[in-house]
């Protein structure tokens, strides 16, 4: 019976819905993997076991009375992003103590409204800030995927949803929340062969998100397969009042896009994405996702996003100058952790100093030298309108393309230590998903292929503004071709 | 344009984050490594481009001048670090 877990989301509600087994039985196969394999892996930074059983037991009364909702006993994991009332909820700094938020996000509601179960929160990179999970107050993630022959290194599984998307992988959850500022859905996505997806911006409501950089955070699903993700997206994205930038825009129906055949679809690959030094293997995992497509009966069109190569720089100037702001809150004084000093502001200095770590801090002072006088008109100012640019190639291009078909990251995941010296070389992991939120655009990652040591990797679809319908329906195309079926092999203790 | 021990010290002032002496060297090196890499976007003509205010061509929703929420004092000093007879204690910000 432990092969529970292993189901997808879609094959566990179907097996919940002929009564094959219950949302209790489900719960307690998760609870005892999760505490088996977390020692190992990390993922989990608070399990919620008691309360998960609790919820699966509503949950199948609820089902008994035939008021099944959509996800009704699924059991989820929640990244720690993520307001869950009356359990702690940090961002995974140390800033925000033990923090017992008294309400819930909208998205997690959400989710619960249609009967899913929370198994617990799940680790990440601190304020969601870095592409490895090692900023987490708690520890890094390690990823259930090793190298093959290796040394056994401990790899990251990426961030900032490393937890998320380990989970996932591992089966510790049937899927996950995440968010995605700069690629910390698709690129934790890729690392570790998830399905993972960040809707258009303002699809998703923020309240009760942690911010990071408003103007990019998304939320979105880290999930077994395409389908999964359709649904998880479908129940997250709503209209809310409470979030001044959600959209009043109809849910479709994205559950049916997934098999909607991509025939005569146009889909472009912008040659920037073609980096210098990029490994050969990602070109050649690029290249079997174009066949696939054209084998499918779409069209591949060569296009150009000229402003390509300037994204990052503008991200690293637009999302840290927006953390500044948002994480001023942080003073010690309404919540969190305080550090008393000699006055009112060194008690602020010493509290920030010993809340936030060390890439939260750097990203802090970035963002307030770009915002202070004398600069803002040449690094913000400039980078809005740089930024402008970049989704006007996006506007261009989608006058003639449906889609757009890209590599999910430069590289497979890498082991602890290996970038982490060098902040610039560690921000080049979102080289190729940071665009879609600087546009706005949703993007999914699809996993395609191991490279030659037996790591997954993405591919990554991005869509028209609103039209998650086409990232549903190319990458369902690249799932059917790849199928990718390959798990991490249990090197964890398992329950 | 580079950044000096003195910029850093002062944007730390200003982001609220004590720096320690030992620690701004390396820090100064860092954010240079960073605001070097940032610097590329002078090539880029900007001319006559409106810089972005949103993503989304959506207007900001107005909505009626009521109150929806409150009645949560309870709520809110929960997690305070320390709170007394529904008061936030800070430290003495006025001698």
């Amino acid at each position: 019976m432990s092969d529970l877990t292993r189901l997808s989301l879609t094959e566990a509600l179907q097996g919940l819905d002929r009564k094959a087994f219950s949302s209790v039985e489900l719960t307690e196969h998760f609870i005892a993997a999760i505490e088996a394999a977390n020692p190992s892996l990390n993922a989990y930074i608070l399990e919620t076991p008691e309360r998960a059983l609790e919820m699966a037991k509503v949950s199948d009364t609820r089902r008994a009375k035939g008021e099944a909702g959509r996800l009704e006993g699924a059991p989820l994991g929640i990244k720690d992003l993520y307001c869950t009332k009356d359990v702690r909820t940090t961002a995974c700094s140390n800033i925000l103590g033990e923090f017992v938020p008294p309400y819930e996000s909208t998205v997690t509601q959400n989710l619960w409204d249609q009967g899913a179960v929370m198994l617990g929160k799940l680790n990440m990179d601190e304020f969601a800030m870095g592409s490895s999970n090692e900023t987490s107050r708690f520890g890094p993630v390690i990823s259930p995927w090793r190298r093959k022959g290796g040394a056994n290194a401990g790899l990251t599984p990426g961030g900032s949803s490393g937890g998320s998307a380990a989970a996932v992988a591992a089966d510790l959850c049937l899927a996950a929340t995440a968010t995605d500022t700069g690629g910390s859905i698709r690129q934790p996505a890729a690392f570790t062969g998830t399905v993972g997806i960040k809707p258009t911006y303002g699809r998703a409501s923020r309240y009760g998100i942690v911010a990071f950089a408003s103007s990019l955070d998304q939320a979105g699903p880290i999930a077994k397969t395409v389908a999964d993700c359709a649904l998880l997206t479908e129940i997250m994205c709503s209209h809310d009042s409470r979030d001044s930038t959600s959209l009043n825009v109809e849910t479709p129906d994205w559950t049916a896009d997934v098999s909607r055949p991509v025939k005569g679809m146009r889909i472009g690959i912008p040659k920037e994405y073609r980096l210098d030094g990029m490994p050969d293997e990602i070109e050649a995992l690029w290249q079997k996702g174009i066949g696939w497509l054209k084998d499918q009966g779409a069209e591949i069109v060569d296009v150009s996003l000229p402003h390509t190569k300037y994204a990052l720089p503008v991200y690293y100037i637009v999302a840290p100058a927006e953390a500044s702001s948002n994480l001023a809150r942080y003073d010690g004084m309404r919540y969190g952790t305080r550090q008393l000093g000699s006055d009112l502001l060194h008690t602020y200095e010493q509290t920030r100093a010993a809340g936030f770590g060390k890439e939260v801090q750097r990203r802090l002072l970035i963002g307030t030298y770009v915002l202070s006088s004398g600069y803002y008109d040449a690094y913000y100012l400039r980078a809005q309108k740089v930024r402008q640019k970049i989704l006007q190639d996006f506007r261009d291009v989608f006058q003639t393309v449906d889609a757009l078909l890209t590599p999910a990251t430069p590289s497979a995941a890498f082991a602890y230590g290996e970038r982490s010296d060098d902040p610039v070389a560690m921000y080049l992991n979102d080289v190729f998903t940071v665009t879609a939120n600087l546009a706005g655009l949703p993007g999914i990652s699809v996993p395609a292929g191991l490279d030659n040591q037996g790591l997954p990797l993405g591919l990554q679809v991005i869509g028209k503004a609103l039209d998650e319908a086409a990232c549903f329906r190319v990458a369902g195309a690249i799932e059917r071709a790849a199928n990718f079926t390959t798990k991490p092999s249990a090197w964890w203790p398992s329950a | 344009m580079s950044v000096s021990k003195a910029d850093v010290k002062k944007v730390a002032r200003l982001a609220r984050i004590a720096v320690d002496e030992a620690n701004l060297e390396h820090l100064t090196g860092e954010l240079n490594g960073i605001m070097g890499w940032i610097e590329q976007l002078n090539e880029v003509d900007i001319d006559g481009v409106e810089p972005m205010t949103s993503v989304v061509e959506a207007q900001l929703k107005m909505r009626e001048d009521i109150v929806t929420d409150g009645h949560k004092a309870d709520e809110i000093l929960a997690n305070a670090p320390k709170s007394d007879d529904g008061f936030f204690v800070v430290p003495k910000a006025v001698e």
